[in-house]
């Protein structure tokens, strides 16, 4: 009983001890409360949101807010609020997984380059300047134009045109710990060289690549909400945030909310996710 | 560089699906029909052999006649890029001067009310999309206030300009988070160094200080910066152009992809990548001229 009673107040303190340090980035904290609470609500959609997303009601069409739509409706009479959460759910995860593809491809070929250097670092790092040399949002929309409109369209086009950030920051990391004395020991050691990687390389070189990803999200969210503006993205029926405010621009002189809350939707997203992102980069960095 | 572009664009053009002689003439086609358009593009030689002519055209700017318009790529090109060119000239001023001292204000009031409101203002305007930023623009400026037009190029000189501050706004937006951010960080660097402390040590003022010597010194990254973002810009300028109704490359691109203008596709993007290219060679060599410690190898 003692013992258990032991274990229990250290563990009290140590989690006592953890909210003091999170209490210390008041800005992590921020971000990590409203992300929280719009995962909670994309996550929740089904069972919050008012009506279906789809749910057509010609009798009420652009009617403004009130107890039954309290963010009002479209031109089609669907619930504004209900489709903000469902278009919520759809963006929220399109873009995290259009960010793990790139992440993971470019960590892996960064390593790999930095690592082994020579023939293959060269024709890696050419494509990657080639790659760069295109504008983002021009790559992407010849890669969707060319794999074809939709979330599988966005995975790949993000995949092929994100990748090469990763593959740089982790190549430069990697270049520097490949000297480290470590590094020489675990070969003097006669390690082999995947357990190298894995074992001494990566643990060493992930965290550059961790704190990119937070502000890459941001950018990959923003760039799939406008390819779905574009048409070029999310297909409709499927609610997504790009294609909601291009629907709501039209009726811009009467009804502004149905092309200004999306986005106030995705400012939201892109400024959560910045907060966590910078507050995970200060607590990364070394001191 | 070019050429690894060129590459890039071939290839991203042959890895389409499907057969874009099929494409144009349609499902009921005749093979003899379909067999002699793909004579005439070229596409029943070798895939080397094809890439080799190519790369020929491309050097001697032969991008073939787009699908939609039956005119050569590069004429229409060359009558849509001015509005592009235009809109990213006037960006890049608009975004320098507002970064500028934006970043001066938030360095040299470091951690305190000033440095917080201007990173808390750029931190929402990285999560902020541009096309939706514009859109409130047109409602706040075209809209309600009525001082600009919604959409359109306008005419006249004066019309032109007044139809681009909007667009060109938007798009500076789009980069002012990301140069200020830099900037910032750039300029707390020189505030730190031994010359400003000295100067500092012999009196001078601190505006003094911070116009003269440390915007100085930090025009430099401030260039550099503005040629790595330059992409960036250039990627916004092409959504931007689709919000106020532009006729520059960026709609072009948009609507040649609704309608599968290939070789359109092709050559805006070939004509955008190799612009970005050739700004970041210039920013690089002018920025090795205004900096002796800078060594081009």
């Amino acid at each position: 009983m003692n013992a258990q009673a032991v274990a229990s107040s250290s563990r009290r303190r140590r989690a006592a001890g953890r909210w003091r340090a999170i209490r210390r980035y008041p800005a992590l904290l921020a971000g990590l409360t409203l992300l929280s609470l719009l995962v909670a609500a994309v996550i929740l959609a089904p069972v919050i949101s008012p009506y279906p997303p789809d749910h057509v009601d010609l009798f009420h069409i652009l009617a403004g807010p009130s107890w039954a739509h309290p963010l009002g409706t479209d031109e089609l009479g669907r619930d504004e609020l209900s489709r903000l959460l469902w278009a919520g759910r759809t963006d929220l995860r399109v873009g995290a997984l259009a960010v793990i593809f790139p992440f993971c491809f470019g960590t892996a070929v960064g390593t790999l380059s930095g690592y082994y250097g020579g023939l293959l670092d060269a024709f890696v790092m050419r494509i990657v300047d080639v790659v760069i040399a295109f504008p983002f949002y021009v790559l992407v929309i010849g890669l969707v134009f060319v794999v074809g409109e939709g979330t599988r369209g966005i995975y790949i086009a993000f995949a092929v045109a994100d990748w090469v950030v990763y593959a740089r920051t982790v190549r430069a990391t990697t270049l520097v710990v490949r000297e480290s004395d470590y590094v020489a020991a675990a070969k003097a050691g006669g390690l082999g060289d995947l357990r190298i990687l894995l074992g001494h390389v990566l643990p060493n070189t992930i965290s550059q690549a961790i704190v990119y990803i937070m502000s890459d999200v941001v950018l990959v969210i923003v760039a799939v909400v406008t390819l779905g503006y574009l048409g070029l993205g999310v297909q409709p029926p499927t609610p997504d945030w790009g294609s909601m405010v291009s629907d709501g621009q039209q009726f811009l002189t009467t009804h502004w909310t149905l092309a200004t809350l999306p986005g106030i939707a995705v400012v939201l997203t892109g400024l959560s996710l910045s907060l966590v992102g910078d507050g995970l980069a200060d607590r990364l960095r070394p001191q | 560089m070019v050429i690894g572009v060129a590459a890039a664009t071939f290839l991203l053009l042959h890895a389409i699906p499907g057969d874009p002689a099929r494409q144009v003439l349609g499902l009921h086609a005749s093979a003899a029909a379909i067999a002699a358009l793909r004579h005439r593009w070229g596409l029943d030689s070798s895939l080397a052999s094809q890439f080799g002519r190519y790369i020929g055209d491309v050097v001697t700017l032969k991008l073939g006649d787009s699908y939609v318009y039956g005119l050569p790529v590069t004429t229409i090109i060359a009558q849509r890029i001015g509005e592009t060119a235009g809109l990213v000239a006037i960006a890049t001023v608009i975004a320098v001067a507002i970064t500028l001292p934006l970043a001066a204000i938030a360095a040299s009031h470091r951690d305190r009310a000033a440095d917080h409101a201007v990173r808390g203002v750029s931190v929402i305007g990285l999560g902020m999309p541009s096309f939706w930023l514009g859109i409130v623009l047109i409602e706040v400026f075209a809209v309600h206030l009525r001082l600009l037009p919604v959409g359109g190029s306008g005419s006249g000189l004066l019309g032109h300009l007044e139809a681009l501050l909007l667009p060109s706004l938007t798009a500076a937006l789009a980069i002012v988070p990301l140069l200020v951010r830099s900037l910032r960080v750039g300029m707390l660097d020189v505030l730190g160094a031994d010359f400003v402390a000295a100067e500092r040590a012999n009196g001078l003022g601190e505006l003094r200080v911070l116009v003269w010597h440390v915007a100085r010194n930090a025009l430099i990254p401030t260039l550099t910066l503005l040629g790595l973002n330059i992409a960036f810009l250039i990627g916004s300028t092409v959504i931007v152009e689709n919000v106020f109704a532009l006729n520059g490359l960026g709609s072009l691109l948009v609507s040649s992809i609704s309608s599968r203008d290939f070789p359109m596709v092709q050559a805006i993007t070939l004509v955008l990548a190799v612009s970005v290219v050739a700004i970041n060679l210039a920013t690089d060599l002018a920025a090795a001229r205004l900096d002796p410690r800078i060594r081009l190898r």
